[in-house]
This record gives C-alpha cells, structure tokens and sequence, in this order.
C-alpha cells in the first residue's frame, strides 16, 4: 500500500496536483477545530473587509471571519460526501453483487430498476423534496437522501466486475475444486471489487458534494449550517457580486475548485492505476 | 534475387512503467532469405519471437518495440526498399497492400464491425488504385471473391453475420486484391476448427500456385507446416536454431528442439505416450548465457551454457545452431 | 426483424414505462411521506400574511386545496386519480399566480430551456468527441495537450461553480457581457432579428459554462475510449492495409467508439438537465430552472410537482428516443 502510495506520487503528475490540493482542504477543515469563531453567530468582526493579513478570505457581509466560516464549510462538506458515499456504496455494493452472482431474473429485474434510476433526472425529484422539508432537512438527512439516490451508476459497474470476475478461469477451478461460494466471494472476488468501490468512492462524493451546493443555492437546505453550497446562497442573498464583494465568492469558489478538481485527479490517477487496461497499454503489450 | 534479404536483426520491447524500465529482447540476430514463389513457414511456440518478426518485416511496428540494428531489404522487382529507413508515406502508399498484405492473427475482428464487406474492400481499393467506376469495382469484386471459392453475397454482409471460417477467408481475399509479392498470414487457421481450418489452408495454396507470389506463413502448429510450407524455420528465444525444406526437416531434424517437436506430433496407429519437454521457454528480458535451449537441452554439452551456437549452413538449404551437430561434422 | 423487435425494442420501451412510472409514483409518494401537510402549510401561510379571513373561509379552502393536491379519498384512490390527471395533462392551477394553469407557465419557460439545452449539448457532443478521438490518435499534439490538461480541470467543477466564474470573469471583471436575463428588461419578446441577436448575446455566458463543461466530459470519455479501440484489430488491420490516417480515424476509430458515447449520452441526460436548471438560476435566464427556483421562493407547490413531473417525462422519452435512434448507427443491434 505504501509502495503504491510512494510509486503514484512519484510518477503520477497528477496524483501529485491531487495529493497537494486535498491536503489544503483537509488542513483548512482541520482548522475548524481551532477556529475562535463559532460558525452560526453573526457579526464577531467588521463586516465587508476586504482579505488582508488579519483576514486572508476577507469577511462578509455577516461580520463573519471567512477564513473560519470556510474551515466548517469544508468540514461539513466532506462529512457530506463521505456519509452519502457510505449509504450508496452500501446500496451499491448489494445491488451490484446480487445482479452479478445471481443472474437470469434477478439481475435483469435489479438493472431495470437501476438503469430506471439512471436515468430520472434526480434534481427535480430533490427540489421536491427538499421543497416539502422547507429548510428542515438537516445536513446529515440530505447526505442520507443523496446517498439513496446515488448508487445506480455504481451497482453497474460493480456488476460488470463481478460478471468479468464470474467468467475468469480461476473462478471456475475454486469452485470445482470446492470453495465455498462466500468463501470464493470473499476472499477471491472482493480484492478485485474494492478498488472500484474505491474510485467510484470519489465519484460519487464529487456528485453529493456538488448536489448540496445546487440545493443550497436554491435555498432548499438548512442555510444556518456552513457549506461550500450556503456560503454561495449568503453571497448571492446580500448580492456580493453587484455589491462588490467579489471575496465572499472568491473563496467558497477557490475551495470548491481545489475540492473538486483534487478529488477529481485522485479519482482518475487511482483509475489508470487500477485498471489493467491502461497499465497494459503503458507498457505496449 | 531473393525477394527478401534478413540480415542479423535484433528488436527489443523496451518499456517504463510506474518507474520500473524493461528491456525485452524478442528478436535477437535472426537471418534468412525469402524467395520468390514459395511458402516459408515459421514454427516456434508462443513467445518464441514470431510475431515480432513479422512486425518487423511488415514494417508495422511501433514503440515500444524497436528496431536495435540489422537490415531488412525488400526487391520486388520493379524496385527495392529498405525497411528500417523507408519514409512511412511512401511505405503507405507504394508498399503496403500492393507488395504485402496481412492476413492477420486473430482475423476474427479484423473487420470494421460498422462496415459492410464490401465497404472495406472499398476502402482498400480506393486508397491504392482508385475507383473509377463504382459499377465495374463492384463487379470486379464480386468475380474476385467467386473466383476464391466464397459466394459473391457475402460482400452485402457486416462482419458479425459471418462465421468464422467465412471471416477468415474474406480476409484471405482482401489480402490478395493487388495480387502482392508477399502474403503474410499470422496464425491464419488458430482461432478455426479442423474442418474449417484445412479449408482455408487449401484456399490459401491455391492462391499461391495461381499467382505465383510468396507466402510466409507463421504458426506454432506443426502439421500446418508439413501440409503447405516449402521450407521451415523452427524459433526458439528470439532466434532460428533450424532452417530446412520440409521434407528434409521432418525426415531428418537436426536440433534438439526441432526433433522434439517433431516427435511430440501425433500419427495414426501410434499409441505410445508423448514425452514432455522439461522446463519453460526462457525468459526474454534475461535470457539464459550461450544456446539459449540448453536448460531443457536433454544433451547439452559444457559448451552449450557459455558459446553461443552460429546458425551454421550444413547441407544445401539446411541450416542449424547446435554445437552438437556442427562438431560430429 | 422479430429477434430486434423482441430482444432490443420491447426492453427499451419496457424500460421507458418503469421509468415513468417509478418517477410518478415517486412523485405521487413524496408529498404523502413528508411530515409538512402541504394544506395546513397553504392555509397557516394565509393566516400567517395577517389578512381577515373567516374560519369558515379557512374551511372552505382547506376542502378546495385538498381536492386540489388530490389528497381526497383512501391513498389507492387518490394514486388513480393522480395518474389520471396526468394522462389527461392536468397539471393544475399555480398558487403563486393563481389562476394560471402551471400548464401555461411551463409551455412559457421550455422554450427557453430547450434553446440552451439542445445547442450546448449537440455542441458540446460533437466538438468533445471529436477533439478527444484527435487527442488519443495523435498523442503529441502540443495543441491537444492543452485541450487534455483544460479538459481535465474543468470536467469535475459542478455547473454551478463554473458558472459564477464566469460571471465574476467577464460581467464583473471585464464587464462585456450582461449580469442576467435573456433580454434586457422590459424588452419585447417577438421575432426580430435585433431580439434574436440580443437574445443570443445573453445566452452565450450560460451556454459557454454548459459546453466548456460538457466538452471536458465527452473529451475525456472519447479519449479513454478511443485508446482503446485504437488497439483493436480491426484499426491495425486498417493501418496494415495502408489507409490513410484521417480515414483511419474517422471511419474506424470514431465512428465505432461513437456508439458508447451515444449510450452515454442517454445516460447522462437526466444530469445534463439538472445542470441546466442550475445554470440558468445563475444567469436568471427565464427556463425552466428560474421557474423552478421561483416556484421554490413563492412556495408554489404545484407548479413545483409539474416541474418536476414534466422533467421526469421529458428525460425519459428523450433517452427512448435516444435508443430508437441508436440501431441505425449499429448495425450489430440492427441486423441479428
């Protein structure tokens, strides 16, 4: 695992970018732990400053120091994608080993059912949703609720892996050679799941992460919490832009980025690194 | 004039992955000559450097597979050509297809899956004569295919609506369009069963009476060999250890290797059990020090593990690199 | 004929209804679980706004909302009558402006989302796949290289985020484009050049973010796709046989690893309108999604339902249409 981790960020321009932009967002996270300002009281500093060195995001309109309120806003960000990345993977993971090992009926009845989720533009159903909580839903609720719509592109992959798996020669020998079934499932097949479930760990936060920033914005989520999403709805609430408060923009925005895009280069550096494919191709065979 | 003069080439696959280098020679120092109007066959098991050899002859070969040094010179006649320097264009254009044509391992998905038959024929004939008339082209094409023993509809077809058998013999029929001076035909009839397989084989000969052209037809199937090639050579490790004519070789084997082969085919009436050959074929990336056999060698000599044996000319025709057979004279 | 019939058309209308009817009833089942009365939210909203209204009045209206949000009657009831308003294509009236049927305001606000979905995803389509077949065939284009590296950074930013950078870059920054809005305010809508071309002009920020994103994605999809297919044996063949390049490349290479993206995009239509939505909120750009986010401020809850019903059906049969398509482009699917 280490020599995984020493190889990646030595030869993997990208995994080095990702390595350094998620270690930023974790330390500022880190600092909501230390901050000097509780994050849901208003007015603890001179509004409207500018970033300076006393304030390096500057504060907003709210008296609010947003070097601090940012350091929850991430905190509470991650805990999101992570949460809704446990409640899918769950799902997930279930769905895609039932449809695989089980085949015939099963899987044909599990994928329709997921393929019918694939496609239902999820938004709307959120707004919905969210709409009829009125602000009620709480930042753990929302996460549960993302992740139980988040796992259909997954299950599919799962899938697939354990169909592949399935077929493999080696699969063929255990059981004639007589394995268990669980056992197979267990200790042969689940080495090779895992590092899908891994990669798609990090898609799937990309995509809960990015969704509570869209129900935030729109008001739909409880506005009171900091999130990168809430922070974006205060913003845009006191008209920061046309005000020209353009910092209290500029930071959830660098965060997000520096968020996204590391989660992102993680996702698709572990990606390359998991898939025989693109390893093959590398070295030409 | 040969049509193909091979002299000491050695290729290598040379890779970098997640920092770790490798460099695997898969072609070292082989020689040989093709001649006009014959079937050459190459034998050797998997790994035994087959196809980079023809990549490196069909000048078909990328990185990371290189070229170290050697010469591979081409007469066709009209004009010559150099392998390793000629510009990519021109092989494109004057070379490819025209001279050499492929007839692919694996011919089973060599057909565009979205293109009619006809369409890559199409193609084909488009890029190196042109198509005047679309009408005559058709027509031409259809009498092509007939003449090939195949039923002309099959153009109007995709890929997936053929059978294997029929697969393998419309890419027998593309290679032969511009009736070239060379036909390579990797592992044609491996993927096929006995039936279809002796089929195509036929189709192939025949094709090769009639035009008179040359054919280097490599598999590892021995019997393949025996039935169509005019003149054999067995590879083993990147290298030619035997070079025959077909009737000498399998009369006669002189290798080690060549021999065991040879006695490990089965013939009718014979029940007696095959011996196996110990060991595995060596490892490319550092292969064993003189006759790279001699591991699996059973009548390796102090010699063999430190010199390497020269491909020495023993009879007309008859080449072999054995300390063995080049020290009893 | 029979085997496509059965084996490929039947499934995707199978799949088609499902998914209707699991978005319906989803729809249908949501409200019902919700722990907010959405009468009782209607009437104490009323209360609440401090005007003198009799009980009995308050009454009267809690009967006429509840026949309205469909709420009379045993819960199977009430499901039938919901699909059968439905098929009949009732959507109600809106509350907030009531008594606009939410019919007529959502046949006001899809045009306009259409005008920014359908182009941005046609664009976005042809100019990522095309960039990213290029990008894998000729690896060493310095050109490509950038495209590669912009692609990768812009591929995960959400709609959202991107959008504001826009907006801060060049309403704000370097002021050349308009803060919001399809028009200018007060402008009349009608069918001259000068309002198309200033329609065209609000709409390019919106639909910059939506391609500039979606271009990173199907680059990327392309590019790891086509590397793939580059290694097939029929583009080796192809090579072999001494066709040219470009021939090479769009004929074999593109044109069979074309056919995932395809899928793909039938796939990705319920995100890719989602992210239109958004997008448009941003930009205040008179859609679906400001409509949405209207419906949202002025508690409209059944103009929210037929949003949400409306997109629901949209996407899918788009995805079924999608699919019928699909066949013509492969013949493997078309000829069995």
């Amino acid at each position: 695992m280490l020599n995984v981790l020493r190889d990646l960020l030595k030869y993997d321009g990208r995994f080095r970018v990702a390595a350094l932009f998620l270690l930023l967002t974790l330390l500022l996270a880190a600092l909501s732990w230390v901050s000097p300002q509780p994050p849901n009281k208003t007015y603890l500093v001179p509004p409207d400053v500018a970033p300076s060195l006393a304030y390096p995001f500057g504060t907003n309109s709210r008296g609010q120091d947003l070097l601090w309120w940012m350091a929850f806003a991430v905190r509470n960000s991650l805990m999101l994608g992570v949460i809704t990345a446990i409640v899918s993977r769950v799902i997930a993971i279930f769905v895609g080993m039932i449809a695989g090992y089980r085949g015939g009926t099963i899987d044909r009845l599990l994928m329709s059912l997921n393929d019918s989720f694939v496609v239902l533009p999820v938004l709307p159903i959120l707004i919905l949703l969210s709409f009829l909580l009125q602000g009620q839903l709480s930042l753990v609720a929302l996460a549960l609720l993302l992740g139980l719509f988040g796992w259909p592109w997954d299950a599919r992959l799962i899938r697939a892996q354990v169909l592949s798996l399935k077929e493999r020669s080696f699969t063929r020998t255990a059981l004639y050679s007589g394995t268990a079934p669980l056992q197979l499932t267990l200790r042969e097949h689940l080495p090779f799941v895992l590092p899908v479930v891994f990669a798609t760990t990090i898609n799937n936060m990309l995509w809960s992460i990015g969704m509570e920033v869209t129900l935030s914005v729109l008001g739909l989520a409880d506005v009171t919490v900091p999130t990168i999403g809430t922070t974006i709805f205060w913003a845009n609430q006191h008209q920061a832009l046309v005000a020209g408060i353009w910092w209290w923009l500029a930071a959830p925005i660098l965060v997000a980025v520096l968020l996204f895009l590391g989660l992102y280069l993680l996702f698709s550096s572990v990606n390359e690194f998991i898939d025989p494919r693109t390893r093959l191709r590398r070295i030409g065979a | 004039m040969a049509l193909l003069q091979l002299e000491d080439l050695h290729a290598c696959y040379r890779t970098e992955v997640y920092g770790i280098s490798r460099s695997v020679r898969a072609v070292d120092g082989v020689s040989l000559e093709l001649y006009e109007n014959e079937i050459y066959g190459i034998a050797g098991e998997s790994s035994s450097g087959k196809t980079t050899l023809i990549k490196v002859l069909s000048g078909t070969f990328k990185p990371p597979l290189r070229v170290e040094s050697g010469r591979v010179h081409y007469n066709f006649g009209s004009f010559a050509v150099d392998m390793l320097s000629i510009d990519p264009e021109e092989l494109r254009q004057n070379v490819r297809w025209k001279q050499i044509s492929y007839v692919m391992q694996g011919s089973m998905s060599v057909l565009n899956p979205v293109r009619k038959i006809m369409r890559t024929f199409e193609d084909i004939v488009r890029t190196h004569q042109g198509i005047a008339d679309k009408k005559s082209f058709v027509e031409q094409t259809r009498q092509h295919v007939q003449r090939l023993g195949l039923p002309p509809d099959v153009l109007d077809l995709y890929p997936h609506q053929l059978s294997g058998g029929m697969r393998q013999r419309v890419a027998i029929a593309l290679a032969t369009v511009f009736h070239p001076s060379l036909i390579i035909a990797d592992e044609p009839t491996t993927a096929l069963d006995v039936v279809v397989q002796r089929g195509v084989l036929q189709m192939l000969k025949e094709i090769q009476n009639e035009s008179a052209n040359t054919v280097l037809l490599v598999t590892h199937d021995l019997a393949v060999h025996a039935n169509m090639a005019d003149r054999v050579g067995i590879m083993y490790a990147g290298r030619i250890v035997e070079e025959a004519p077909t009737a000498a070789i399998f009369q006669r084997p002189r290798h080690p290797y060549t021999a065991h082969l040879i006695r490990s085919l089965p013939s009718i009436g014979d029940k007696t059990i095959r011996e196996g050959l110990g060991g595995a074929p060596p490892n490319l990336a550092s292969p064993p020090n003189g006759c790279r056999f001699h591991p699996r060698c059973p009548l390796a000599i102090d010699r063999c593990r430190t010199e390497v044996p020269p491909l020495t000319t023993i009879a007309p025709q008859q080449r072999v690199a054995c300390h063995l057979v080049t020290e009893a004279g | 004929m029979r085997k496509f019939v059965l084996s490929y058309l039947i499934p995707r209308i199978g799949q088609y209804l499902l998914v209707i009817f699991l978005g319906v009833t989803l729809t249908f089942v949501i409200p019902r679980l919700s722990p907010n009365d959405p009468v009782e939210q209607q009437v104490s909203q009323l209360m609440m706004s401090g005007s003198q209204v009799s009980p009995e009045a308050i009454e009267h209206m809690r009967v006429a909302l509840t026949e309205m949000y469909g709420l009379a009657g045993s819960p199977w009831e009430q499901y039938w009558a919901f699909w059968g308003r439905l098929l009949r294509g009732d959507l109600g009236p809106s509350l907030s402006s009531f008594p606009t049927p939410v019919n007529q305001l959502l046949a006001t606000a899809m045009p306009w989302t259409f005008g920014l979905l359908i182009p941005s995803i046609v664009i976005s389509w042809v100019v990522g796949n095309i960039l990213g077949a290029i990008a894998s065939y000729y690896e060493n284009n310095r050109v490509i290289q950038v495209v590669d590296v912009v692609s990768q950074a812009v591929r995960p930013i959400p709609y959202y985020i991107m959008a504001l950078v826009l907006l801060a870059v060049f309403s704000y920054w370097i002021p050349i484009f308009p803060f919001s809005g399809a028009y200018p305010p007060g402008a009349r809508v009608e069918f001259s050049l000068s309002f198309v071309l200033t329609v065209l002009y609000h709409s390019l920020l919106p639909l910059l973010s939506l391609v500039l994103i979606g271009i990173g994605g199907w680059f990327i999809g392309m590019k790891s796709l086509t590397s793939n297919i580059i290694a097939e044996d029929y583009v080796v063949y192809a090579e072999n046989t001494g066709l040219p390049r470009r021939q090479i490349l769009t004929q074999y290479i593109m044109r069979n690893a074309m056919l995932p993206q395809i899928t793909g995009l039938a796939l990705q239509l319920g995100m890719l309108f989602s992210g239109a939505l958004i997008m448009e909120v941003v930009f205040g750009y008179p859609g679906m999604g400001t409509l949405t986010f209207q419906a949202v401020m002025a508690n409209d809850y059944t103009l929210i339902m037929g949003i949400t019903l409306l997109s629901i059906v949209g996407v899918a049969t788009t995805v079924l249409i999608l699919d019928l398509i699909y066949p013509l482009f492969d013949p493997r699917v078309r000829i069995q």
